[in-house]
């Protein structure tokens, strides 16, 4: 920009007889102007010049497009210096390459959420189970041609369709095998149907029941979420809540126990002596006294209890271990020895992978 | 609002293809914007609706008929026409004797209400009153503010940044240089925000950069702010949150000075200076008895001296 103005400045001084005022690129501003190519924005820090703004109509109308004229000048300046080319061959227009936008501006929906896993896909991260690739096509003996492995004109014929079934040992001879084995498929298509339809069900109710943001504007809150935001309301006045008249059949709360619910009261400052001296003597007589200030048997119970809680606490904590952990590590020790380790020597690339993954989740 | 919050299974394909233009998205869709008409709205007020739908127009939905709702009491039909026809940009216009021309502009964050800001229009001139050649529609505008005041006043600064979203179309990776024909032009002063609106002519200057000269061609308005009602830190944190995928990824080892030199960081194995070649001498080579001796795997005699 600045050997753009330079260059200008010389060209006038070299041709004065020409009018080359109104013909310059060249503007002058006290503050820099800040650029956002990518959204063609110019953000101008000047202060505009307020004599010819204040004037009447006509006149303002003038210093406004006069403004406007010499930022867009400087931005189309910026515009110009980026990378352009020609499109489509050297006679199509010349075409700009802008930067990304850099401005910040909201979005207009939250970013989609992954969707959250099936219940199968649950108990296979679990247990460590992956996904084995196999080829669509298989190579069919008896037409000689690649089929597909699975459904119409698979290989090895369908056996759904078959025309011969034999009857397996131990069965009515009478039973139909062949409405039988039609009867299973049905009940095996409206299972997994019914399953499918449960996941969805499961996924929709983990989108919208979430817990977190209980005051934000979400979507649909429900009657907890707005029983949360009620009750938060109630206590959020300088009393906290003390004053607050009840809602027509809003439920009798306790006030919360905790160090918050109660006031430090502070005793007055000149006044009852009497019970200050009282105060003072009872100290010094517990400080006298002969008795011990530890109530021993107490104490050794206080700390009984506090062991037994930890230990409970602490067993907790590894059983839920225990259950991220996978069930696979807990049930070696319950197999022959040998046979476990051999176990663990064939698949240690798997475990640590399925534990990584464990993880994250 | 239940019909539209329950879960929809769409029958068809085109259905689905409806409802998955309108799903959350990585790299959204351009900002659609709303222009409602109030429940009392004089001439005024329709015609910058209008005029504002003519420079937004094909992302832009125009509400003609009176929708007696108030933004700031009540947002819940703002919220129903928002979902409806998935905009998240407004402009509401009004008019009574309390707050006689009025505008309130918009925008939205997941189907709620974000940032609204209300305007009062003082002076307005019309698209149709400039007898000039208009632009063509759906040109990109460029977009200017002028003034101190857009960067000292929060109020102001979030109302720039409500103009930006609404005025500045659809994010293109390339541009036309010729196509730069619209200049939005805002300036704030003395309270006043007067917004106008320039066709741009590229005159000839003699270098490569064209000398621009402007041209009025409406609507022009002269506003006022009256209320506001700004989003939340925490909502407005939370809007603008960039999703993981999108953030550009940290290349590793390379690094940058202040005048842009890029800088790299090479990671070497310990180098091996039992295999390094040194000054080849003719005296030193190996003979090929001794050669054969190495390969066969039998050690080359030691000297007894040793």
């Amino acid at each position: 920009m600045a050997a753009a103005v330079r260059v200008e400045e010389l060209l006038a001084a070299a041709a004065p007889g020409e009018r080359e005022a109104p013909r310059s690129v060249a503007v002058e501003k006290e503050l820099e102007l800040e650029f956002d190519l990518g959204n063609l924005l110019a953000l101008d820090p000047n202060p505009p010049p307020a004599a010819g703004l204040r004037g009447a109509g006509p006149r303002r109308e003038a210093a406004l497009r006069a403004l406007a004229r010499d930022n867009a000048q400087l931005l189309v300046a910026q515009l110009w210096a980026l990378p352009a080319e020609r499109a489509g061959g050297a006679a199509g227009p010349l075409v700009a390459s802008l930067p990304e936008p850099s401005c910040r501006l909201p979005r207009e929906k939250p970013p989609p959420k992954p969707r959250p896993p099936t219940r199968w896909e649950q108990f296979a991260r679990l247990k460590g189970i992956r996904r084995r690739k196999r080829t669509s096509l298989v190579w069919d003996e008896q037409a000689k041609e690649w089929r597909r492995r699975w459904g119409y004109r698979r290989a090895g014929g369908d056996p759904a369709r078959s025309w011969l079934l034999e009857v397996p040992a131990g069965a009515d001879p009478e039973e139909d095998q062949f409405a039988k084995k039609r009867q299973e498929k049905r009940e095996r298509v409206a299972r997994n149907e019914f399953n499918r339809l449960r996941n969805l069900a499961r996924a929709h109710r983990a989108s919208t029941a979430i817990p977190a943001p209980p005051l934000h504007p979400t979507g649909h809150q429900s009657r907890q979420e707005l029983g949360l935001a009620a009750r938060v309301a109630r206590v959020s006045t300088a009393s906290l809540g003390r004053f607050q008249p009840r809602l027509p059949k809003e439920p009798v709360e306790l006030p919360p126990r905790g160090r918050c619910s109660k006031k430090r009261r502070f005793e007055p400052v000149l006044g009852d002596l009497a019970a200050e001296r009282g105060r003072q003597l009872e100290l010094l007589k517990a400080m006298n006294s002969k008795k011990p200030a530890l109530d021993i048997t107490r104490a050794v119970n206080k700390q009984l209890r506090e062991e037994d809680a930890e230990a409970a606490a602490a067993k907790g904590k590894k059983q839920k271990q225990r259950g991220k952990r996978g069930r696979r590590q807990q049930q070696r020790p319950a197999r022959g020895g040998r046979k476990s380790g051999a176990r663990r020597q064939q698949r240690p690339a798997g475990g640590n992978i399925t534990g990584g993954k464990r993880k994250k989740a | 609002m239940d019909a539209l919050g329950r879960v929809v299974k769409p029958k068809t394909k085109r259905a689905k293809r409806f409802l998955e233009r309108r799903e959350p998205k990585l790299t959204e869709n351009t900002k659609n914007a709303m222009l409602i008409k109030g429940g009392n709205a004089n001439l005024t007020v329709t015609e910058v609706l209008k005029d504002i739908y003519a420079v937004k127009k094909p992302f832009a939905v125009l509400y003609k008929k009176k929708n007696i709702t108030r933004p700031f009491e009540d947002q819940t039909s703002l919220e129903f026409f928002s979902k409806k026809s998935d905009c998240s940009l407004f402009l509401f216009g009004s008019h009574n004797k309390k707050r006689p021309n009025n505008l309130i502009i918009g925008r939205m964050f997941d189907y709620h209400v974000l940032d609204m800001i209300e305007l009062g229009i003082e002076n307005f001139v019309s698209l149709k009153d400039v007898k000039n050649n208009k632009c063509p529609e759906g040109t990109k505008p460029m977009l200017i503010f002028a003034g101190d005041m857009f960067e000292l006043n929060e109020e102001y600064r979030r109302l720039k940044n409500l103009l930006i979203d609404f005025f500045r179309g659809p994010t293109v990776p390339s541009i036309r240089l010729a196509g730069l024909e619209h200049v939005l032009h805002f300036t704030a002063l003395d309270g006043k925000i007067y917004m106008r609106s320039y066709k741009v002519l590229l005159k000839k200057s003699g270098c490569k950069i064209p000398r621009i000269e402007l041209e009025d061609i409406g609507p022009s308005l002269d506003l006022v702010m009256r209320r506001t009602h700004l989003a939340s830190d925490d909502l407005y944190k939370l809007s603008l949150k960039q999703p993981k995928a999108l953030k550009p990824k940290k290349k590793k080892n390379i690094s940058h000075d202040v005048f842009g030199t890029t800088y790299g960081r090479i990671h070497m194995q310990k180098q091996d200076l039992s295999k390094l070649q040194t000054r080849k001498l003719k005296g030193l080579k190996k003979r090929p008895a001794e050669k054969s001796a190495q390969d066969g795997g039998s050690s080359p005699k030691k000297p007894k001296s040793a």
